[in-house]
């Protein structure tokens, strides 16, 4: 079982699986260090008020209390690395946040100091509430269980364990504290952890510009539909798999028997009969064959795009000659958005275009794969909702790929894809 | 009421269901299946102990279903070099295809398409051709390169009836044969065949005739 991916995903899970997962630690420690930062914090505001307010009659005041805003932009800088500790990005952050600006450079252009509101806010939090709500979670998180769970060794030291009216001194009384010593560990690290978790999405509510949490969000909806068309390729191949395991072989089995059948019965009534059973029964293999192969077709699995593609340009009713410079295998949902591509464009080349022949082109330049098909027939074809070639225009998309049809009237028809090899 | 000479045979297929049709299909035909087993490691062993005539062999089967049962046929071919081999495909692939050829032995080789052993008489006639040390190539897939056109490959020097008498060449055809299906006289089939054997430029020495097959089958 892989462990949670983030703290909140560990706070949902089971009191097994948090504990035994590094968030009850990232959490300590990153309250640990909100205590320390925040002690540093409110001594400097402390100072930079202080002083500024002291000498605001002199103006030197104004510039002192200008390093306020500094200080919130080094705070909220420092802030945004800490909180990856318990609010890591599921992948290193999108892109770089727009534009930031070094604190460095605000001290060097004092004049143009942009002053952000929610890091003086987060800065003040922290020197102000935060450091001290942390430092006494802290204490009490560890010491009150520490010191339980320790009672048998400090009474054995003779150091007498008090806690209010309750005096822990023989070692029974002591062993017996271990106990609720263990459950408050175990109740306190999930505070803890709780508070950390609160602590770093405020932060984080705060400090992370929207356009960084939207690229998040975006990065993530585009992970999710690739997702998607990978677990209907997935689907797919699963039906192709129970078709042609299933009903695919009883129908050559129904075949052979009809064609023995054939052998023996006497010429007659009898033998047409069997002879129209087994013609129906090899109509029955070919559609379902053919359905198979708009499903998920098996050569593109076992050999590829080239393959299949050869195997679709032999099976299409008019000439298709192929050029497909494709030597290695690309992930299965870019292969199966090429194949389809390919077996849509054939069909409609046939089908409605009257096309007497068709090319089939392709190649790999870098990472992107670049397909197209043009046949000589009639033109008019157009990406139509509900139709096939809107549903690959989706299923490309989904790949950051992208379809092009050109088909004036009269023709030809050419049908082109250009899509990244590697997956978004 | 077999026309035939009984061959003794090794036969490989994992789906029950079509081993038995076609176990089934053999016997009523008198020919004798030495063993009938379901993947590539118990045909190897049956075939080096029973020395069959013809192995029939699926090319999908355990463990990884992808082709092993092709990769026995090769290493049958290597050992046995008499041996005849037919292959079962469930799909027609170049590629398949293109190894299979590519394998050494002197013994005939087949590739057939599954649904072809429904029809009964040409699925014996082909393994009696592939017994007889032929090369026989399933129609469906003779057609689909047909259907292809390579420029600049080296069958372009071919006009297209001298292309078309190669096609049913390499579906296994008989001069006659392939008279019958073009309306044209044998003289005139032997004529094309003369010129495709010089335009292909092939060494006499060898059996031109597979040899042009090959060259045809190579390139599609």
């Amino acid at each position: 079982m892989r462990p949670p991916p983030d703290v909140w995903a560990a706070l949902r899970s089971s009191p097994w699986r948090l504990l035994a997962s590094s968030w009850p630690w990232r959490a300590l420690a990153y309250l640990a260090s909100s205590a320390l930062i925040g002690l540093v914090v409110a001594f400097l505001l402390f100072v930079l008020v202080g002083v500024g307010l002291l000498t605001l009659v002199l103006l030197v005041g104004v510039l002192v209390l200008a390093g306020i805003p500094l200080l919130a932009a080094f705070v909220a800088d420092m802030e945004r690395v800490r909180l990856r500790l318990v609010l890591p990005e599921a992948r290193p952050a999108p892109a770089e946040p727009p534009e930031p600006i070094a604190w460095n450079d605000r001290l060097r252009a004092l004049r143009r100091l942009r002053i952000s509101g929610p890091e003086v806010g987060y800065t003040v939090l922290v020197g102000t509430v935060l450091w001290v709500v942390d430092a006494v979670a802290i204490n009490l998180i560890i010491t009150i269980p520490g010191v339980l769970v320790l009672a048998p060794v400090l009474v054995r030291l003779d150091a007498p364990v008090a806690f209010g009216p309750w005096q822990l001194t023989t070692p029974t009384e002591a062993w017996i504290a271990v106990v609720p010593g263990l459950v408050l560990l175990i109740a306190g690290l999930y505070a803890a952890t709780l508070l950390a978790a609160a602590q770093a999405s405020l932060a984080r509510l705060l400090l992370e510009p929207a356009q960084t949490r939207m690229a998040a969000a975006v990065a993530e909806l585009r992970r999710s539909r690739v997702d998607l068309v990978d677990a209907f390729e997935t689907e797919r191949s699963r039906i192709e798999r129970d078709l042609h395991d299933g009903a695919q072989q009883r129908l050559v089995a129904l075949t052979m028997t009809l064609g023995l059948a054939e052998l023996e019965v006497p010429e007659g009534n009898g033998l047409d009969l069997v002879r129209q059973a087994h013609a129906q029964a090899e109509t029955a293999l070919a559609e379902l064959r053919a359905t198979v192969r708009g499903i998920h077709p098996r050569v593109l699995v076992d050999h590829g795009l080239t393959a299949a593609v050869r195997e679709l340009a032999d099976a299409s009713g008019i000439p298709v000659s192929v050029d497909l410079r494709v030597e290695r295998r690309l992930p299965a949902p870019v292969e199966a958005a090429a194949y389809f591509l390919v077996a849509e464009a054939l069909t409609n080349a046939v089908r409605h275009a009257g096309a007497r022949s068709a090319r089939v082109e392709g190649h790999v330049t870098g990472d992107r794969l670049e397909v197209g098909v043009r046949d000589d027939g009639a033109g008019g074809a157009a990406v139509r909702p509900g139709g096939g070639l809107a549903g690959l225009a989706t299923r490309l998309a989904a790949l950051d790929g992208h379809l092009e049809v050109t088909s004036p009237p009269g023709g030809p028809t050419e049908v082109r894809m250009t899509c990244p090899t590697t997956l978004p | 009421m077999p026309d035939h000479a009984p061959l003794r045979i090794v036969l490989a297929e994992d789906a029950a269901l079509l081993r038995e049709g076609l176990l089934a299909i053999l016997e009523r035909a008198g020919h004798e299946v030495i063993a009938a087993v379901g993947d590539a490691d118990a045909l190897l062993a049956f075939t080096d102990h029973t020395r069959p005539d013809v192995v029939i062999t699926d090319i999908r089967m355990p463990p990884t279903h992808t082709d092993e049962g092709l990769r026995a046929a090769a290493e049958l071919r290597r050992r046995h070099p008499d041996l005849a081999v037919l292959v079962l495909s469930a799909y027609v692939a170049d590629a398949y295809l293109a190894e299979l050829l590519d394998t050494t032995g002197g013994g005939g080789v087949g590739y057939l398409l599954k649904d072809r052993v429904g029809h009964v008489r040409d699925f014996l006639d082909s393994l009696d051709r592939v017994a007889g040390g032929e090369t026989v190539v399933d129609p469906q897939v003779v057609r689909g390169l047909l259907n292809r056109h390579q420029p600049d490959g080296p069958l372009d020097v071919l006009s297209e009836r001298e292309r078309e008498v190669l096609g049913l060449m390499a579906e296994g055809r008989t001069n006659g044969s392939i008279a019958t299906t073009l309306f044209v006289s044998e003289a005139a089939v032997r004529k094309h065949v003369g010129n495709i054997f010089a335009k292909l430029r092939l060494d006499p020495t060898t059996d031109r005739r597979v040899s042009a097959v090959l060259a045809y089958l190579r390139e599609a």
